[in-house]
């Protein structure tokens, strides 16, 4: 089979458990093709080799009860995996090998998944382009010199460039959902505490959560199901009932009510992104749900916020990053030097950037007016949407605010950058579920996303109206592998 | 006590014409005793190997979160009900941030606003009565590692072993006023830690440590003088003697129109002096903030009302029981309770005497020849060479006349090696008191017929021969005749 | 609001990242085009708002008293930059 490559996550399953594929065909399909697909800098470390050998092991003795049987998958370099270098995208972690394995990658591997390497990614999940990673820009399979958003843009890249059928990315202010946008793919971010975050490199530890980056909305459900789990090692893990999110999954949503929240109608938004949300209303009208205009008044202070937020969290956790136990450390001929120094060659422009942005909020004198101040300003969002869910069941929005652009256009203006992420930031102050599919293409040719926000724990909601619309859409990714020679 | 004998006991450091009062206040840390730390699950035994004893977690390696140990969260409850202090519901873990080699998260996870215990108090026991020592609050937080700087010229070794150990802190009011209410107060809050199984008390392994809060007034002023703090003292004589030399510097620096500089200082037992950290002080500013990793902590009213339920008699309630019911001078009751271990042998010491018991001659012994013993051999009481039940069993054989407190004295040498029965001893040695009257008669006549011309002379008035007569029978029956009616025989027949 | 060098260098100190002239500046820069934004929130009156500090629906788990790990030192040690089989070392403190 040459199009090995082109099959869905659920395909692929499908023909392993009727064996009409090894996972050895499989693994060495999707090897090959990343092994051709070096100038899109997805990976930052391959593990190629032992994906082969676990492949080979996997079909001397198969086990098809597995939910995700002998299946390679890369994931974003983000997770710690046992034995293979985990960098975070920093040069900080250039040389770190975790002798651990992340909760949410266990579960994979636990249900037969085989790690082919690690993805590129933003340093510390900190951008939206996927520039800040030490390791190189990431090219979007789209066009040439267009960024795949970030912070997961390696594992966007990846799965629309099909050098893996499926991946996991984090979301810690739209990490999932716009890369997914910008690549004509599948991003779900799941409910805080849906997922643990165990062995994840921690970015903000309040908005943080790892979710699955797919093809289409059926592989999405089904990895969701595999990665989300009650973890007693996270304190702030939920113990919830879990759906089998892609047993479940279903096109009828019929009577739903969906909202469209008038205040993500931003100033400067192009006309383009207007009429795919128009169109997006109208296919849920088509699939038999009821739209409902809502307001969530405080949306304009979500990004303001969060950039408060989370730069906080990760000046404090960042600060274990300090040349001791691990990682890279700079010569210094005292500790504070030596300090200084690592952290200051260590960590890139935008890492610093934003722990210097987190040190001053906390700082003595600005606690309040910042950091306290940002969140019951958290708290009044999130009322926004306890409000809007007494009236709908989901919320229907763009993904972004515009379609992928240049690499190196918004790299010297901080706040143009930071806009980017003004319609999923406010899903990860509230902790809600959001998926983003992606629904059609601007003037350019571009992929352009839309967004359905759910109910906290509610993800098979909000997938089951993506399954729906992703029907009645049937998007197809315009990719001409540019970057194969 | 009259007033005069109080007043004389005032700490107060006198200048020309100027008296000041001392004021100190006292953050202690107190390690909890628990099988694992905090928030993570490595051992926390006292002198493993370097690094053997940490986790993932301790480390801080990426990734890794705190999960909450309950035992420590019952443990510093318990701890607050002992120190008669209000249990928060709900409290809230924050994080302290600063580099140093020994933090390896680069922060410590404390509690800033909202602490587990509130407000509470200490009564201790002054030579001139009691005095209540306010308690400011009581947080958990988790201990640093260590750094040891003397192992290589050019670097700092770091052992994690400590790293994310269980800690109590518990803050004082400024209440104190003198070296020597801070050595009760620390005495205090030991005793009661102990008889509460929350910490071992151990100073010499660290496991309680102070930072002491010191400043000076003018005897009689209402305002509190400029404070300095003293970090990380680790024995309660350390405490005094940095009290001292500090409360002096600072009189020092008043009285030469100087002020005084609000800052950290070290005290260095080498040189008995304490010493300014300043330069270390510049960069701090700690950015609490509510740790994002872990949620607030909240205990129910039934969760509370258990942990009420299981709290031992503490050392205050112990002390008053023994006054009345073992009828004690509260002198006696102090020594007895102020450690677990030597009220619990007491205690014991009382059951196994039985009904007809004597517990003057039990304090009495106690106090006075195991504590001598235990002294010299340098040991707790809790490895006493001799029982509570043989000790028993000795001052019952005391108490009914079967020996004499001197023969006592004997046995009990004998008893300390390998804990023998005092019975026994008695038997074996054939120590038993001569009570037979006949017997001792005999033995009386015999001595009067061998010093006829003695006996003469004190029935013609030389009185003082009697206790020659009294030492003859002793010594005649081996020490052994019972001296009550040795007196009475002799009285009757020297007539 | 304004950021200033001074502002910039204080922050650099608490969080042990070493800045130049240059870099200062340019944070200085890029912190006030942010803080600028960010100062939007006071338009909003919050005086009787709760603070959010968690968004997880839950209460805090207890774990039970056990000890699960046990000496993995060369695990730990293993990925520190100097090596020492015992030790994590570092440049020698100044006290």
């Amino acid at each position: 089979m040459s199009d090995i490559t082109k099959q869905s996550l659920t395909e692929l399953v499908e023909n392993i458990k009727n064996k009409k594929l090894s996972s050895t065909d499989v693994t060495k399909g999707f090897i090959e093709r990343s092994e051709k697909s070096g100038e899109l800098n997805a990976y930052i470390t391959d593990d190629f080799s032992s994906a082969l050998d676990k492949a080979k092991k996997f079909d001397q003795k198969p086990n098809f009860n597995l939910k995700l049987p002998g299946i390679p998958m890369a994931v974003k370099d983000l997770f710690c995996t046992k034995n293979v270098k985990t960098t975070a995208g920093s040069k900080i972690l250039n040389n770190f090998v975790p002798t651990y394995e992340s909760t949410v990658t266990k579960n994979i591997w636990n249900e037969g998944a085989i790690l082919l390497g690690k993805l590129n990614c933003d340093e510390f999940a900190m951008g939206s382009s996927n520039e800040t990673s030490f390791f190189g820009n990431v090219q979007n399979p789209i066009d040439k010199d267009l960024v795949p958003g970030g912070s997961s843009g390696g594992s966007a890249s990846a799965v629309a460039g099909k050098l893996t059928p499926i991946t996991i990315g984090t979301d810690t202010g739209g990490s999932i959902r716009q890369p997914a946008s910008f690549t004509g793919t599948v991003g779900l971010k799941p409910t805080y505490g849906s997922c643990s975050r165990y062995g994840i490199v921690a970015f903000a530890s309040s908005l943080d959560q790892a979710g699955p980056m797919a093809q289409n909305v059926k592989d999405c459900a089904l990895l969701q199901e595999v990665i989300s789990s009650y973890d007693p090692k996270d304190s702030t893990s939920i113990d919830f009932k879990r759906n089998e999110y892609s047993k479940e999954l279903s096109i009828n949503i019929k009577g739903k009510k969906i909202g469209i929240p008038k205040e993500y109608r931003v100033d400067g938004m192009p006309k383009e992104i207007e009429n795919l949300w128009q169109k997006g209303i109208q296919y849920v009208k088509d699939c038999g749900a009821e739209t409902i205009d809502i307001s969530l008044p405080h949306t304009s202070y979500a990004l303001p916020t969060y950039y408060i937020v989370a730069p906080a969290e990760a000046s404090s956790n960042l600060a274990r990053y300090d040349g001791v136990k691990y990682g890279f450390r700079a010569k210094g001929e005292n500790l504070i030097e030596m300090y200084e120094k690592t952290r200051s060659e260590g960590f890139g422009a935008e890492v610093q950037r934003r722990i210097m942005i987190g040190t001053y909020v906390l700082s003595s004198g600005y606690y309040d007016a910042y950091y306290l101040k940002a969140q019951k300003v958290r708290k009044l969002i999130k009322n926004d949407f306890d409000e809007a869910y007494k009236k709908v069941d989901a919320i229907l929005t763009p993904s972004t605010p515009s379609s992928a652009f240049k690499i190196g256009e918004k790299t010297n203006d901080p706040v143009s950058m930071y806009l980017n992420d003004i319609f999923t930031v406010p899903v990860n102050l509230a902790g809600l579920p959001a998926i983003s599919i992606p629904a059609g293409h601007d003037s350019k040719g571009y992929p352009l996303g839309l967004q359905i926000i759910g109910k906290a724990f509610d993800e098979q909601n909000i997938l089951n109206i993506a399954f729906a619309m992703e029907e009645k859409i049937s998007f197809k990714n315009q990719i001409n592998d540019w970057w194969i020679k | 006590m009259d007033k005069v004998s109080k007043k004389n006991l005032e700490y107060l450091i006198n200048r020309k014409d100027n008296q000041y009062e001392v004021v100190i206040g006292l953050e202690v840390h107190a390690q909890i005793l628990s099988e694992s730390k905090l928030f993570s699950t490595s051992a926390t035994k006292f002198g493993a190997e370097p690094n053997t004893q940490v986790s993932l977690v301790d480390a801080a390696f990426p990734g890794m979160l705190p999960v909450i140990n309950e035992f420590c969260v019952k443990q510093a409850i318990k701890t607050g009900i002992g120190l008669n202090a209000k249990i928060n519901k709900r409290s809230v873990f924050d994080r302290k941030n600063y580099f140093y080699a020994d933090l390896p998260q680069g922060y410590q996870i404390s509690q800033f606003k909202d602490p587990i215990v509130g407000e509470g108090k200490v009564i201790l026991d002054m030579p001139n009565g009691q005095k209540e020592i306010g308690i400011e609050r009581l947080h958990l937080e988790q201990d640093a590692g260590k750094s040891i700087h003397d192992l290589d010229p050019q670097n700092t070794f770091v052992d994690l072993n400590r790293s994310g150990v269980a800690l109590m802190e518990i803050v004082s009011k400024p209440d104190l006023r003198s070296p020597d209410e801070v050595s009760e107060y620390i005495k205090k809050l030991r005793s009661i830690m102990r008889y509460l199984g929350t910490c071992d008390g151990n100073m010499q392994e660290g496991s309680l440590r102070a930072d002491v809060n010191v400043s000076v007034r003018s005897k009689g002023s209402k305002e509190f003088g400029t404070r300095c703090e003293i970090k990380n003292v680790n024995s309660i004589k350390f405490m005094q003697m940095a009290i001292e030399y500090e409360a002096n510097r600072q009189v020092d620096l008043i009285e030469e129109g100087k002020s005084i500089d609000q800052e950290t200082r070290l005290f260095d037992t080498k040189k008995n002096e304490t010493r300014s950290m300043r330069s270390k002080e510049d960069a701090h500013d700690y950015r609490y903030f509510p740790d994002p990793d872990l949620l607030p902590l909240e205990v129910s009213e039934d969760f509370i009302n258990d942990l009420k339920n299981d709290i031992p008699e503490l050392p205050d309630d112990k002390k008053k029981r023994f006054i009345d019911e073992f009828k004690l001078s509260p002198y006696e009751a102090t020594i007895l309770v102020s450690d677990i271990d030597t009220a619990k042998y007491f205690e014991e010491v009382v059951a196994k005497m039985g009904k007809n018991k004597d517990m003057k001659l039990a304090v009495n012994w106690i106090t006075g020849e195991l504590f001598a013993v235990l002294n010299n051999k340098n040991l707790e009481i809790s490895q006493s060479p001799v029982s509570a039940k043989n000790l028993a069993i000795l001052v019952n054989l005391i108490k009914n006349g079967t020996i004499s407190g001197k023969i006592a004295k004997t046995v009990f040498e004998l008893m300390l090696d390998g804990d023998k029965d005092p019975q026994k001893i008695v038997e074996e040695k054939g120590l038993k008191q001569q009570s037979d009257p006949k017997a001792i008669e005999a033995l009386i006549d015999k001595i009067i017929t061998d010093n006829r011309e003695k006996a003469i002379e004190y029935k013609q008035g030389k009185e003082k021969l009697f206790g020659f007569f009294v030492g003859q029978a002793m010594k005649a029956s081996g020490g052994k005749a019972n001296p009550q009616l040795i007196n009475e025989i002799l009285k009757k027949k020297l007539q | 609001m304004s950021i200033d060098l001074k502002t910039i260098k204080h922050i650099s100190k608490l969080s042990r990242i070493s800045v130049d002239e240059q870099r200062a500046k340019k944070l200085a820069g890029d912190l006030n085009s942010i803080f600028d934004f960010i100062e939007k929130l006071n338009e909003l009156k919050t005086d009787n708002v709760e603070p959010l500090t968690s968004v997880a629906e839950t209460t805090l788990k207890l774990r039970s008293d056990e000890v699960k790990s046990e000496n993995i030192r060369e695990q730990i040690i293993k990925n520190s930059p100097q090596d020492n089989k015992d030790y994590f070392v570092v440049p020698k403190v100044i006290e």
